[in-house]
């Protein structure tokens, strides 16, 4: 380890978002330039992972100063390094400026997006390097299991997590401890351990970004686990679209075993325990556990009924437990710092905090990590910083294609398992997608049914047949040729799906659609009754054309349109040619003046 | 073939890690070929069918050639609040094909994909393995200049 005293550290984001903005090539940049300052001796640079301000990216933190830099560019390194290292005051043009005439934040902390939050997953994010072991156990890590091998009886340990009140954090929300004192109990000399990082819900990347910034505490918490419930080997299936996190999660077990932490008589107890790590192939329905596992065994992902449950047959037929990634990294802390502490943390019923992924038509967009319990609304607008474009808030996507859409009368409802469910959402993984007023509430629906129709593995009726005529029933309605009878028709094929299908997947998959009745009908009615799109969206419902007062010809609409349907004298009222226009509404979204009329 | 049977190897010719072996070949490939698929049913001992089993279930395989440079667009739910939909609809026309085919010149495949993770970047598309964030139509051509 390099034990070199440094007065000032620099903390270069190097998770997926910021990597692909050019966040490595800002690291390299800053080294450079702090070299030629002289001050290489003094100031270090240091990558780590996600630090949850995606958008914002590239990020670079000043620590101890706790100063906070988004947005770098390449030519922003040497005024940089010469304002803030050589002489002392924080460089201006990349700090957090929140709107457009309010002054720019220095500090970290002072900004609504992280003052807010409260780390106890995502501790390690952005302060250390996931790829250095000793950085971890610097910040405690391994210090769980040290205590659950040394000083803890199994018994104990589930007991632990059982005090601590932690439900996993994939879905559902079924109590941890339960599930591993069904593992615990079962009678096999083999049994298994899993690891779901196979992250489907589109809009959810809080399990990415644990096992990119802190793959060390997911394998600490399994080892733990494997303790608990007697398990000799565990796998961790994360999907094959995470390059990064899977290079990651596999440094991390090299390093592990490398110190003892992993493998063969574990800190010397005499515990066993490995950990392989298995890409997905791609199929959503393999985040459901008895789908995954057949994936893990080489078959096709397709699930199967339970019971059996995976506790007493699960991977090649022998008792399994399956957590996941979010789950699996709360382990460790709990057993460092105990029940007790962690069970002051959030609701009755719901303890401890919910990593969320904050994105869609929001600010500031990004992963957050808040006690449970916390009302939606204070997620939205005092971390996320509200609606973009002075728009207004419509609706929150809550728990992905499982789950629902939370319209605006229920802004203040307390997040937790079971406030999300009466409101017929679910927690799920915990993507929060913010719609605005011009997001069209069918067209979601649509999308989600869509998306559902090609994840179906096929194997029971209901979904897979039931899920196509949903989907023709809402196409109908998009295209404006929907019928009285048709909301009835949705609604009875979504109950006979719920009731009927097979697997998680099929029995949530109306959700979408049902949230969507429930809450924004009058949206369905305006498209069957008046052949009318509210929001703007659906392409058969709506034109575009320039409303002439507004239009100050400043051919932004005209550069933007990617038909060429726009022409007009510059400082003249532009026109659309309705024949060329295809709809797709970027010139409404280019325009400053709100000249595009949608009707 | 020497790729195969080394890829094969690899994982000790276990039947458990035929989904592993096959993301190897695509990787090595650019797709599934069926003489690849041969060597893996004869050297693993496991039926042919099974192999297609996995090749058409998992949406990651191809069984048939795609483009040098993979164009992934982005379609979860926060890219098609964003405008996804809009950016497939430039790059459909740009390169003149639809979603699943590949450019006359073998230069492109376009495909869309689930959730790609990158989400407070939103709308984005992922070439190769390198990620574009917040593009508008505007930004489309641009971005594939830049693959040969």
């Amino acid at each position: 380890m390099d034990r070199k005293n440094y007065r000032t550290h620099v903390l270069v984001c190097a998770g997926t978002g910021c990597v692909s903005n050019g966040s490595l090539n800002i690291k390299s940049a800053l080294e450079e330039e702090l070299k030629k300052h002289g001050l290489d001796g003094e100031v270090q640079v240091i990558v780590t992972g996600c630090q949850g301000f995606c958008e914002r990216g590239p990020i670079a933190i000043v620590q101890p100063d706790d100063v906070f830099y988004q947005s770098l560019t390449l030519k922003d390194i040497p005024p940089l390094v010469e304002e803030h290292f050589l002489k002392g005051r924080p460089y201006k043009k990349c700090m957090y400026v929140p709107g457009k005439k309010e002054d720019a934040i220095p500090k970290m902390m002072d900004i609504d997006f992280f003052k807010h939050q409260m780390l106890v997953v995502l501790r390690n994010r952005g302060r250390m390097d996931p790829e250095k072991i000793d950085e971890y156990i610097a910040f405690d890590g391994y210090r769980g299991l040290a205590k659950a091998l040394t000083s803890m009886t199994p018994d104990e340990i589930i007991e632990e997590i059982s005090a601590s009140g932690l439900r996993g954090r994939g879905g559902a929300g079924f109590p941890a401890a339960m599930k591993w004192r069904f593992a615990q109990k079962a009678d096999s000399d083999v049994k298994y351990l899993i690891c779901n990082a196979d992250e489907g819900d589109p809009g959810a990347y809080m399990d990415r970004s644990v096992l990119e910034a802190d793959p060390h505490a997911v394998l600490e918490g399994m080892t733990i686990g494997a303790k608990a419930i007697g398990a000799v080997k565990g796998f961790i299936y994360v999907r094959d679209e995470y390059p990064l996190a899977v290079d990651r999660i596999k440094k991390a077990i090299e390093q592990a075993k490398d110190y003892g932490l992993l493998g063969e008589n574990i800190l010397d107890t005499g515990f066993d325990f490995d950990v392989e790590v298995i890409r997905g192939g791609g199929a959503f329905v393999c985040g459901e556990e008895t789908a995954l596992m057949a994936s893990i065994e080489g078959q096709p992902g397709r699930p199967r009924s339970r019971p059996p449950f995976p506790a007493e047959r699960g991977l090649w037929g022998k008792p399994t437990n399956i957590n996941n990634v979010e789950t699996w990294a709360n382990v460790p802390i709990i057993i460092h710092r105990g029940a007790e502490w962690y069970a002051t943390l959030g609701t009755e019923k719901s303890k401890g905090t919910k990593v969320f992924s904050l994105v869609g038509k929001i600010n500031n967009s990004g992963l957050v990590e808040v006690p449970m319990g916390i009302p939606l609304r204070e997620i939205i607008y005092g971390i996320g910083g509200g609606i973009p474009g002075g728009k207004a808030f419509k609706a929150v996507q809550s728990g992905g294609p499982s789950g629902g859409c939370i319209p605006a009368s229920l802004l203040d409802l307390p997040v937790d398992y079971e406030k999300l469910a009466e409101a017929g959402a679910i927690m799920g993984s915990g993507g929060l997608i913010v719609m605005d007023e011009e997001t069209c509430m069918v067209d979601v629906a649509l999308y989600f049914i869509n998306f559902l129709v090609d994840e179906s593995c096929g194997k029971c009726t209901p979904c897979r047949v039931g899920l196509v005529r949903m989907k023709e029933i809402l196409e109908r309605i998009v295209a404006g040729e929907g019928t009285e009878s048709d909301i009835g028709s949705l609604e009875a094929l979504a109950h006979t799906i719920k009731n009927s299908a097979l697997c998680g997947l099929g029995n949530t998959a109306p959700n979408p659609v049902l949230t969507t009745l429930k809450y924004f009908k009058e949206e369905y009615e305006a498209h069957i009754r008046d052949h009318r799109c509210p929001a703007g969206v659906c392409k058969a419902l709506i034109t575009h054309r320039i409303d002439p007062e507004k239009c100050t010809g400043c051919t932004v609409c005209a550069r933007n349109c990617p038909v060429d349907a726009i022409s007009g004298e510059r400082k003249q009222p532009h026109v659309i040619d309705i024949e060329l226009c295809t709809q797709c509404g970027s010139c409404r979204e280019a325009c400053k003046f709100d000249a595009i009329i949608v009707e | 073939m020497e790729a195969v049977h080394r890829i094969i190897e690899n994982y000790g010719k276990r039947d458990r890690s035929l989904i592993a072996m096959l993301q190897d070949i695509q990787r090595e490939k650019g797709y599934l070929p069926r003489e690849a698929l041969k060597i893996v049913a004869d050297e693993v001992n496991v039926p042919l069918s099974r192999l297609y089993s996995l090749a058409t279930f998992y949406k990651a395989f191809s069984l048939v050639p795609r483009g040098r440079h993979i164009v992934h667009v982005c379609t979860g739910t926060a890219c098609h609040v964003r405008g996804a939909v809009k950016l497939i609809d430039k790059l459909e026309q740009t390169l003149e094909i639809k979603n699943g085919e590949t450019t006359a010149d073998g230069r492109f495949t376009l495909e869309e994909v689930r959730c790609v993770g990158c989400c407070g970047l939103a709308p984005v598309i992922v070439i190769d393995e390198e990620f574009h964030g917040k593009l508008t139509q505007k930004d489309v051509g641009k971005v594939l200049e830049k693959y040969e």
